[in-house]
């Protein structure tokens, strides 16, 4: 008898803890079009397989009326589970007990459960919705971000870190997502600044409304502080889920492989790049054309677009694409797209993934603007992830490869591990009419006709170094190859590489251009 | 958007290395700002702000260094100086104005 009541004892406890801050806030919530905290878990997480811990945790302030106040599970809920059977670290702030304001014991089940996830080597999922420091709390609010900044750190390439973004999300409180791996945001839910709209009023006097200066929209396509956009909580959750279904649980072990499944038969790739190349076309289609299921997941769609990154599966095995994408600013190398390319070369490189580069280029953005924002320092980014990265690494010329941007996207020189090249392709310094331009100066102002010493003088060059066939005359490009043997030289070329070993010479850490 | 709808907007231009290619201009790159060389004559906001002081009026000389107003913004008295030795020619704020960024306050002229 005894034992019963105690048992029913728990489960009013624990009912209680399950409303959060109370039917009201709830309400609250729910009008705002937001899930609760413990909601949002069940909706990652397998049916059945959360765990959740940390669950009576209360904090203990005193000052400023805070002893009377009663804050449930303080705030976040933690826990473990699966999602699609592989085993993850999750936490989520609740909105609805003190606006999810980060106190110390707040603080203190977040990074408990961070310190689980690197010590189980399991992804570690956050899911941010919170007003900021529990000013009440004061130091010990400051003290629990940087604890919270310090493993996220520590934890970068050993484990995926996932931060979503469903809710405010300002001031320092920011620096733990722009840590990790991947930011989902969901439009009109999702707020992310270091000083809001009033502070910048008051100080600046410039008008701006949350939604402009830190709404999901603005990290996807302007920042590019957010990886992945959707519309609703339902669709971030399921990117989620895709997302992790690609990636390696740790950086000691392989992602899971997958049966393979052949692309779509309706993608013809020798029908989707000009021959003329100055003419645009979606890269894309190459990727879907190429890879399983033609499923193509890419990452931060909407900015920098003349780059394009994401995962797929070659023969059911991970890999990340990376290509430049002639439909946007002709492909061109910029600081933006120097940034985004590189780090995710970076993150493949840590999660054994290997990359798969298509180059179609012109070169870097000529400007003021560009040179002015370091397109110098940034687009040295790409040189040092191709360069330092020791997973397989196969590139592919689609067409133009120019100057300083065919040695940048995965070049032989870069130590790629193979490199095709197609019949299309132009791997040449610059691009024939630059070079005709210069090389033929003198003959062609000299002449009584410039314009067409200058037209014979380009197709001269086109005829000579406008192909593959000079770089792989010395090696530079293993094989020219036709358009339909790229899946089936990829395959290969991985199977060959699966057992890749490189010893780099011993260092801390390397100094690249951040 | 469907494969098509992207191709048929990708109808810009632009010159790299002498050479068009068709493609689409990126929303920032549109929106870039010209390039302009600073003018050694203008005393301008670098910060928004608000004008506490101003020690200068039309016609007046002033050395290079020499302190033309005081801006206060972000808690901080701003000192602005003359870049270069010169007459006052314009003076366009007083006292207690409230300033954007980039605006010009005061001009010198050789």
């Amino acid at each position: 008898m005894a034992l019963e009541k105690k048992i029913r004892e728990l489960k009013e406890k624990r009912e209680k803890m399950l409303l959060g801050g109370g039917e009201e806030a709830i309400g609250k919530q729910k009008a705002m079009g937001k899930n609760t905290a413990r909601e949002r878990i069940l909706a990652i997480l397998d049916d059945g397989s959360f765990s959740e811990y940390d669950m009576f945790v209360e904090h203990d302030a005193r000052d400023f009326g805070m002893d009377k106040k009663h804050l449930p599970s303080d705030g976040v809920v933690i826990g473990t589970g699966t999602v699609s059977g592989n085993p993850v670290a999750i936490f989520a702030q609740d909105f609805t007990v003190a606006g999810g304001s980060l106190g110390l014991m707040h603080s203190r089940k977040i990074t408990k459960i961070m310190d689980h996830a690197l010590k189980m080597r399991i992804p570690l999922i956050g899911i941010n919705d919170s007003g900021g420091a529990r000013i009440q709390e004061g130091v010990n609010s400051l003290a629990g971000y940087g604890e919270i900044f310090f493993r996220n750190t520590i934890s970068s390439g050993v484990i995926p870190q996932i931060s979503v973004i469903l809710g405010p999300c300002a001031g320092g409180a920011v620096y733990s997502p722009a840590l990790t791996d991947f930011v989902f945001v969901v439009d009109n839910i999702s707020k992310m600044f270091i000083t809001g709209p009033e502070v910048i009023k008051t100080v600046l006097g410039e008008e701006i409304s949350m939604e402009a200066l830190g709404g999901a929209r603005v990290h996807c396509e302007t920042s590019g502080n957010a990886h992945f956009f959707s519309v609703s909580e339902d669709e971030c959750f399921s990117q989620i889920k895709k997302l992790i279904s690609f990636l390696p649980r740790n950086n000691e072990v392989r992602a899971e492989v997958v049966e393979t499944v052949p692309p779509d038969s309706s993608y013809d790739i020798e029908k989707i790049v000009p021959g003329d190349p100055t003419l645009p076309y979606d890269v894309r289609e190459v990727i879907r054309a190429v890879v399983d299921g033609s499923d193509f997941f890419e990452i931060q769609e909407m900015y920098a677009r003349n780059m394009v990154i994401g995962f797929g599966r070659l023969g059911g095995r991970t890999v990340g694409f990376v290509a430049n994408q002639p439909l946007e600013m002709a492909g061109v190398l910029d600081v933006d797209s120097s940034d985004k390319a590189a780090r995710f070369i970076r993150y493949c490189d840590a999660f054994s993934i290997p990359i798969i580069t298509f180059v179609d280029l012109p070169g870097y953005l000529p400007g003021i603007d560009q040179e002015h924002a370091g397109v110098i320092r940034h687009g040295a980014k790409v040189l040092y992830s191709y360069s330092e990265a020791t997973v397989p690494k196969l590139t592919v010329i689609l067409r133009k490869a120019y100057g300083g941007g065919y040695i940048a996207m995965g070049s032989r020189h870069l130590r790629a591990d193979f490199v095709f090249a197609w019949p299309t392709a132009e791997i040449a310094v610059m691009g024939p009419e630059g070079a005709a331009n210069i090389i033929f100066r003198k003959e062609i102002t000299s002449a009584s006709d410039p314009d067409e010493v200058r037209r014979q003088k380009v197709d001269e060059y086109k005829e000579k170094f406008a192909n593959p066939y000079v770089a792989a005359s010395r090696g530079y490009v293993d094989s020219v190859i036709e358009p339909t043997e790229t899946r089936r030289l990829l395959l290969h070329g991985l199977e060959v590489s699966s057992g890749k070993h490189v010893q780099m010479p011993f260092k801390k850490h390397g100094i690249p251009p951040f | 958007m469907t494969r098509n709808d992207m191709e048929k907007r990708a109808n810009d231009r632009i010159n790299i290395d002498h050479t068009w290619y068709t493609t689409r201009i990126s929303a920032r790159h549109a929106a870039r700002k010209p390039y302009a060389p600073a003018d050694p004559g203008l005393i301008s906001s670098f910060i928004p702000g608000t004008v506490v002081e101003v020690m200068v009026s039309v016609g007046d000389t002033v050395q290079e260094g020499d302190d033309i107003l005081i801006l206060d913004a972000m808690k901080m008295k701003n000192r602005l100086k003359s870049h270069i030795a010169g007459r006052v020619t314009a003076v366009n704020v007083k006292p207690g104005d409230r300033v954007t960024k980039g605006a010009v306050l005061a001009v010198v002229e050789c």
